[in-house]
């Protein structure tokens, strides 16, 4: 299971991401577990000042602004489906 | 290009006579519309582009440290260039702080940020032109320039929130970052979609409302209010303006129906930019890292720059 944070104290912009990030995964039968980060402390512990912010598996995948759903199946590349380069 | 396509429209397409008020709304209308929208996505684009190369963690890396005009004109720079999300101002806010970044820096990048944005600056150069687009930017950033310094005076330091200084800012490994141009065009075009979906109801309602006053205001109304200008016009107009709140694009059309009325380019300028700064909702925002003390001067100082800026323009021009 790949853990994803959405980081983001609530906002328009968060809560779309939220929903692409679950579109995309489910879409590609990519399994996660996605949660909402809305703590201040914690959003600042990884470092990131714009938002929404994505972790994926502890790193920073995304900052500030609406990610496309391109680059989300981009972050999963490794678990997609292995062995197949050009599926994302 | 714009008024070869509205005049094709208007005149060969509908039959209308050029010299009727229908006519004439409809030729603004149409020219209008076709010209903003192509300069909004544009602009949208390229500012896409240009984020996609610069994030507010840079610029705090960059600014930190500086001498304290550079990191302010830094902060000011990036203030304009980033669309003001007012979500985002706390967690900037406090990665500012975290960076030993003074705070009047920051308020000047609080300041900047609502005031200068790339949609006012279409709406404002496709409506009004550039000389008061130009105008708009330069007195902007000078509000936010002036009125940083001043608000470090009154040592803010004392009105953060305890738990602002608490904080520790991590630092965590980036994912494989996808840096093609690819990528960045990628990103650049859904700004553009999320931008103008939102916004483009609202700039139809504003050029809308630009068209019928361009058709049908008679000429002597104008010139009747155009006497109004007194030395009080300014400060009314920003004490009107600091209460409403609206975006760029609402405020435009109507600063423009007051060009038309004759009111002085000093007072349409003071009332959207007070519109602009100072917000009920930022304001709430805020409160989660300041005391209302420091909210208090911050409306208080930025509204006596505006005023300040609308008497300097009408002075001189």
């Amino acid at each position: 299971m790949i853990e994803v944070k959405v980081l983001g104290p609530g906002c328009k912009n968060c809560q779309t991401t939220h929903k692409l990030i679950e579109e995309v995964t489910s879409e590609n039968g990519i399994k996660i577990s996605l949660e909402k980060v809305d703590d201040m402390a914690e959003i600042m512990s990884y470092g990131i000042m714009s938002t929404p912010g994505v972790i994926v598996d502890g790193k920073i995948a995304h900052a500030g602004g609406i990610p496309d759903k391109k680059t989300i199946l981009s972050w999963f590349k490794a678990d997609c489906c292995p062995g197949n380069d050009k599926c994302c | 290009m714009f008024n070869r396509l509205a005049n094709f429209i208007v005149y060969e397409l509908f039959g209308l006579q050029a010299d009727t008020s229908v006519a004439q709304s409809l030729h603004f209308f149409i020219m209008d519309i076709t010209k903003i929208f192509f300069m909004l996505i544009l602009v949208i684009y390229l500012m896409g582009l240009f984020r996609s190369f610069v994030s507010a963690e840079k610029v705090r890396n960059y600014v930190q440290g500086r001498a304290e005009w550079v990191a302010r004109s830094l902060a000011i720079l990036l203030g304009a260039a980033t669309p003001f999300c007012s979500c985002s101002s706390v967690p900037l806010f406090i990665g500012f702080v975290e960076a030993g970044i003074p705070l009047g820096v920051t308020f000047s990048f609080l300041i900047a940020s609502p005031m200068i944005n790339e949609i006012a600056v279409v709406m404002l150069f496709g409506i009004v032109g550039w000389e008061i687009t130009v105008l708009y930017i330069f007195s902007g950033m000078v509000v936010a320039f002036v009125g940083g310094i001043i608000i470090q005076k009154f040592k803010p330091e004392r009105w953060v929130e305890d738990y602002v200084w608490k904080i520790q800012m991590g630092e965590s490994q980036a994912l494989e970052q996808d840096n093609s141009l690819q990528a960045r065009h990628r990103y650049a075009l859904t700004e553009v979609k999320t931008i103008v979906g939102r916004i483009w109801k609202w700039v139809i309602l504003g050029v809308g409302a630009g068209a019928l006053f361009h058709g049908y205001f008679p000429q002597e109304w104008a010139s009747n209010l155009g006497d109004a200008n007194s030395f009080l016009a300014v400060p009314l107009a920003v004490i009107m303006g600091v209460p409403l709140y609206s975006n760029a694009v609402g405020v435009i059309p109507l600063a423009e129906a007051m060009l038309l009325k004759g009111v002085a380019i000093g007072t349409t300028l003071a009332f959207m930019m007070s519109i602009a700064a100072i917000s009920f909702p930022e304001l709430v925002i805020l409160r989660k890292v300041i005391k209302w003390q420091a909210l208090a001067l911050f409306t208080a100082i930025v509204t006596l720059s505006i005023i300040l800026v609308g008497w300097f323009f009408n002075s001189i021009l």
